[in-house]
């Protein structure tokens, strides 16, 4: 049997859902109670039950801890799984990202504050460092953003190894064509209008996320700014027209159908809650285009937030579309975002949400 | 017990981390460093180093470590020199929503 599965990283810890059928769920958990767990990745690779979590304790700090059986049951490493190597004279902060790699089914990547990314050969046992991206000579200004200074997206390109693309905020974009060798950044057509002198500078953007479409379109949302990729990243246009509102966090892309793509607009910087106070998704068929709402069972009167990595897809079909918010609930909809029910609620803020389908 | 005997006590957050062990003893430690204690106590249960220290060897802000009652960072951290026979206790800082 099927069984879908959501993992709800929050601020106090992970909780997991569960359904048959996508419409009734249960609910376990939490995990790591009291700990933060920023970042969540489903390893399903050649038919496993993995599940990835960065966590971390405000007392023990951070760590990765790994589940071989779809979340029930965990552990880490007694070595520290990711560290920073000595002579950086660098301690990790926090695990903002997990990616399973594509291409090679051992590889899972890290994205971490302070700004780095990590490759694992061993399903996230152990972690090194990506020289190529430390020793970039822009590292010493990439600039923290609100909530840190971190590679919080990693994009790798399916069928192409080689080619890897990680944002930052508030560094933006880098693209790397060597497997991580070496990277540039490539950030051209995004505004970073925090910067009055040169809007359009060649790095420093504050890009929040960034999808891959099945067809290689890139789509990014970024701190005041929605765009999309035609060319691998290489350059960016604005799709915000039609948009309730440019600002928001988070940004997916349809796993199977092209140019489907959802972001969950936020008001403004200066005002972090729904447009209008509905909670709602904008839905694109057509790369960005054109937007339309879909908030059929979210709340209206809402004044909370969907925070970068708080929305996921399944691989179902149709795709189940999951929303966790930072008052705590989580929506669920398994008709693509026509309509949504809540699956948790009373949750802390919830700062992760991964969905895969296992068995 | 030796009174040269150094008692590690560990709070029970960690103590779930080891089975359930509520403290370490480590023999003939008088006037080591705290850091040197640490090195010591943590060689068979690696991970409370990662728990206590983060990589650069560094107490986690948020740890705090007691020797016979005296705050170390008060002291000189973990360079605090560890008398014969010492309690020291690792705590988990009062802090945190």
């Amino acid at each position: 049997m099927v069984e879908t599965i959501v993992a709800i990283g929050t601020r106090k810890g992970l909780w997991i859902a569960r359904s048959s059928d996508r419409r009734e769920w249960s609910l376990e958990g939490p995990h790591f109670l009291m700990s933060e767990v920023a970042s969540v990745a489903f390893d399903t690779r050649a038919g496993r039950q993995g599940v990835l979590a960065g966590v971390k304790s405000w007392h023990w700090g951070p760590t990765v801890q790994v589940s071989r059986d779809a979340g029930r049951t965990w552990s880490e490493s007694a070595e520290r799984a990711l560290a920073f190597p000595g002579d950086t004279d660098t301690a990790l902060e926090r695990v903002w990202q997990l990616t399973p790699d594509p291409n090679d089914e051992e590889v899972v990547w890290a994205g971490v504050e302070p700004h780095a990314l990590f490759r694992s050969t061993d399903r996230g046992e152990s972690f090194e460092l990506v020289r190529g991206l430390w020793d970039h000579p822009h590292r010493p200004q990439w600039e923290p953003g609100f909530g840190g200074g971190a590679v919080h997206t990693i994009v790798p390109e399916p069928g192409a190894p080689e080619r890897m693309l990680v944002a930052m905020s508030a560094g933006g974009v880098y693209r790397s064509a060597d497997a991580g060798a070496s990277w540039e950044p490539s950030n051209p057509g995004i505004r970073a209008y925090f910067m009055p002198d040169n809007e359009y500078p060649e790095f420093g953007q504050c890009v929040h996320k960034v999808a891959r479409g099945v067809d290689g379109e890139l789509f990014a949302q970024n701190h005041k700014g929605v765009y999309r990729s035609g060319d691998g990243g290489a350059t960016w246009d604005s799709i915000a027209d039609g948009l309730p509102t440019d600002f928001g966090f988070t940004i997916l892309a349809h796993p199977r159908r092209p140019g489907v793509v959802w972001n969950v607009p936020v008001q403004d910087d200066g005002e972090r809650i729904p447009p209008g106070t509905q909670l709602q998704l904008q839905r694109s068929d057509d790369s960005g285009r054109t937007w339309r709402q879909q908030a059929q069972g979210l709340p209206d009167h809402s004044y909370t937030c969907v925070l970068r990595d708080a929305a996921a897809l399944d691989a179902g079909d149709p795709v189940g579309i999951y929303v966790g918010t930072r008052n705590g609930d989580v929506f669920a909809s398994a008709d693509e975002g026509e309509s949504f029910t809540r699956i948790a609620t009373q949750l802390p803020d919830v700062l992760v949400v991964r969905a895969a389908q296992v068995g | 017990m030796s009174t040269t005997t150094t008692r590690v006590i560990l709070p029970g957050l960690l103590r779930d981390l080891v089975g359930g062990l509520p403290e370490i003893e480590v023999a003939g430690s008088a006037g080591w460093t705290v850091g040197a204690l640490l090195d010591e106590a943590f060689r068979e249960h690696r991970i409370l180093d990662g728990k206590v220290r983060d990589e650069r060897g560094v107490l986690r802000p948020h740890v705090k470590v007691f020797v016979n009652g005296e705050d170390v960072s008060r002291g000189a951290g973990l360079a605090t020199a560890v008398p014969a026979g010492a309690r020291v206790h690792i705590i988990n800082a009062v802090s945190g929503g």
